[in-house]
């Protein structure tokens, strides 16, 4: 479903985005989402006069923490373990899978409730897990409407951003029954009647799985704390009702202390929901009575990231999707096209870091943008995802006619005289440039005309003229 | 002050009237533009489609050819961004003598715009354009440079001019360089969405300050017949009764 290998053999983005452009319904339902948000966004952001400092000291702080990272993560480590937690570090993805399923085996259950989490996405989790003969049950009401619908989430924040009401009635009304307690009859698509009958069917969950599994938004170094924002309650259910609670967090999400916690409580659920605060904040810190506390270290490719000094900027990100919201790419290619549980414009420069550049879809992800900067406008850690995709265009791999057409234009380039020349050339042949160009080119004039070519160029106006003045 | 020209790949190729018109501009505004020679393209292409070694060349030869004046007007807002975000990202790879030149550069490369307001210290260029027009900032311009209101000041000054708003401006229009064919799908949407603001506008001519984008929504604008013609920035302002 929603796991890290299920992208595997996914064409190149381009290829995904132009089928994706053709759904009318798709592109309908995205641009009503991304633009209800985008608005929302703008106008909390607005009202703090100080969001420039507190989007300063956000990057600032996680700049600080990842220089510190070992320091921290050891820190962390010892604050957990004296709070009566259990510390597991993973290296990877199996590693991390592995830890997880033995850890639900030794309770000896067969399912687990989740809270949305992005890292168990990354690492495929839930199919790990069936393989194993577990069953993960998600319980964010749109990653629900996801798993029953045999689907893939398409944005880091409302996962189910592609699918409209009278959709998900139908997957309610098809699919809970196969999952648990089944949709009332007579089930309707008003926003209440289909967040009740969630609330019933997650309801009988909570209250019979012993075993939780959740990711974590922030992790706190001084105290080994970790927090969860939300809006629903799910995730408070998940975290507090279970047996054993396993969160599996990404090692970039640690604060050093508290006060820090501030500064990101201001800047994540503005940027994110855009909201002035999220409805439940959850803290825990090691193991409380009733209740076995496992947190895995999750590294996955990061300190591999870590070791670009462009690229590791994309460890900031605090996952709030405000570069989604903005991005006009994003807005008419929707999440999927990008083949990663990671979409949109940070999706485009945290894949390739993480799982490299070897898949055609993956070398595809930087180019998956008009570099138009309004997704590092409205990133509240200032990751400036125009400079990382471009840093990353250099190290792709480029087709050969590409290469060939770029090296002819820097030799042109390099020198005025053969600029001129090629510029004399495209005139005197302008009469037979044809309206349609051939080969990959033809993707310009597909939709678009190309302008005249004029008879003369500027430099040889100014010479034939002396700059106007003949 | 020794104010240079720098015309632009494109422009210099497709639409030799900009640089005449901003020649026009700046004379009669008392500035006595030259044009250096040697100048060819800042780069751009080939640092955003990731072959930065001959962005780098580029960008050395552009130091080169332009060292020696006070002002550099670039009748581009993306050309210009690119000197002055990316030419110092470019040369931190180099050495510390050509990162010394690139820093000496940077703040003498202008945007027209920015060099009628802030250099010139105008806003009314005495222009005459009686014509119904809309303004489209286009991304670099807006987000690289920041240069806010500035053309539409501009723009308002003109005698006979109605500036009509355009919705969704601060939309990209999907043309982005190469994207414009690596993903001509997205692009191509993003452009229709941008050609139907224009034209919902009611607007005779479509301005910007960036012919690349211009040609991208142009060549849509013409393809589908629109009946709105593309007009940059400078050939606007250039504009007066006595040359109509
Ligand atoms: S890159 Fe920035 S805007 Fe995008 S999800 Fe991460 S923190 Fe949010």
């Amino acid at each position: 479903m929603s796991g890290g290998n299920t992208f595997l053999g996914m064409p190149a983005f381009p290829r995904n985005a132009a089928a994706a452009v053709q759904d009318s319904q798709l592109r309908f339902n995205l641009r009503k989402a991304t633009h209800t948000i985008r608005g929302k966004r703008a106008s909390v952001v607005a009202e703090l006069p100080d969001w420039a400092e507190l989007r300063a000291a956000g990057k600032e702080i996680k700049d600080h923490t990842l220089r510190n990272l070992e320091r921290y993560l050891l820190q962390m480590e010892e604050a957990v373990t004296a709070a009566g937690g259990h510390v597991h570090w993973a290296a990877d993805a199996e590693e991390a899978n592995r830890i997880v399923a033995d850890l639900v085996k030794a309770t000896g259950e067969t399912s687990v409730v989740k809270v949305k989490s992005m890292a168990t996405q990354e690492i495929g989790l839930n199919e790990a897990l069936q393989a194993e003969g577990i069953t993960a049950y998600e319980t964010d009401l749109a990653e629900l409407i996801v798993q029953l619908g045999d689907d893939w989430p398409s944005h880091i924040l409302v996962p189910a951003i592609h699918r409209n009401r009278s959709e998900i009635r139908e997957i309610f009304h098809d699919k809970m029954a196969d999952w648990g307690r089944a949709a009332p009859e007579g089930l309707t698509d008003e926003p209440r009647a289909l967040a009740d009958a969630a609330r019933l069917h997650l309801r009988e969950r909570f209250l019979s799985t012993k075993v939780a599994v959740s990711g974590a938004n922030f992790m706190i170094a001084e105290t080994g704390t970790l927090v969860v924002l939300e809006s629903e309650g799910n995730g408070r259910m998940c975290l507090t009702l279970p047996e054993t609670l396993i969160s599996v967090v990404g090692i970039e999400k640690l604060l050093p202390s508290w006060r820090d916690l501030e500064v990101f409580l201001q800047l994540l659920p503005r940027s994110s929901t855009g909201e002035r605060m999220n409805p439940y904040t959850s803290t825990w810190t090691g193991a409380v009575e009733g209740q076995e506390f496992h947190l895995v270290l999750l590294d996955n490719g990061r300190t591999q990231v870590l070791a670009d000094e462009v690229g590791r900027q994309a460890l900031r990100c605090i996952r709030c999707s405000a570069c989604l919201n903005v991005c006009p790419v994003y807005e008419r290619a929707g999440g999927h096209a990008y083949g990663s549980v990671y979409p949109g414009p940070i999706g485009a420069i945290l894949t390739p870091q993480l799982r490299g550049m070897g898949s055609a879809l993956d070398a595809s992800l930087p180019y998956a943008s008009t570099l138009c900067g309004a997704c590092f406008e409205a990133c509240p850690v200032a990751i400036d995802i125009p400079e990382v995709l471009v840093h990353l265009r250099g190290k792709a791999r480029h087709p050969r006619t590409e290469r060939l057409g770029m090296r002819a234009a820097g030799w042109v380039f390099n020198r005025p005289a053969r600029l001129a020349r090629a510029q004399r050339l495209g005139g005197r042949f302008r009469r037979f440039v044809p309206g349609r160009l051939p080969g990959p080119l033809s993707a310009w004039t597909d939709t678009r005309d190309i302008p005249d070519i004029p008879a003369e160029s500027f430099r040889d106006w100014w010479n034939r003229t002396d700059g106007g003045a003949r | 002050m020794r104010v240079a020209l720098f015309i632009t790949c494109v422009n210099d190729t497709l639409f030799p009237g900009t640089g005449q018109a901003v020649v026009t501009l700046l004379r009669r505004l008392g500035c006595d533009v030259e044009f250096p020679r040697a100048q060819t393209c800042c780069g751009q292409m080939h640092v955003n489609t990731g072959y930065p070694e001959e962005g780098t060349r580029l960008a050395r030869h552009f130091v080169d050819v332009f060292a020696g004046y006070d002002a550099v007007v670039a009748p581009s807002g993306s050309c210009a961004a690119m000197v002055r975000e990316q030419y110092p990202r470019l040369a931190r790879a180099t050495t510390p003598s050509f990162a010394g030149e690139v820093a000496e550069m940077v703040p003498k490369v202008h945007d027209l715009s920015e060099f009628l307001v802030d250099v010139l210290g105008v806003t009314d260029v005495g222009a005459y354009f009686p014509h119904r027009v809309t303004y489209h900032p286009t991304c670099h311009s807006l987000r690289g440079l920041h240069l806010g209101d500035r053309p539409t000041r501009l723009l308002e000054q003109v005698r006979g001019l109605e500036l009509v708003p355009l919705p969704g401006a601060e939309e990209c229009c999907g043309f982005g360089g190469t994207f414009a064919v690596k993903n001509p799908a997205i692009s191509a949407a993003m452009c229709g969405d941008k050609v139907r603001n224009v034209t919902s506008t009611g607007a005779e001519v479509l301005c910007a300050a960036d012919n690349s984008c211009l040609m991208h929504i142009g060549g849509t604008l013409t393809r589908q017949r629109a009946g709105v013609r593309i007009m940059h920035l400078a050939e606007i302002l250039a504009t007066t009764e006595a040359t109509r």
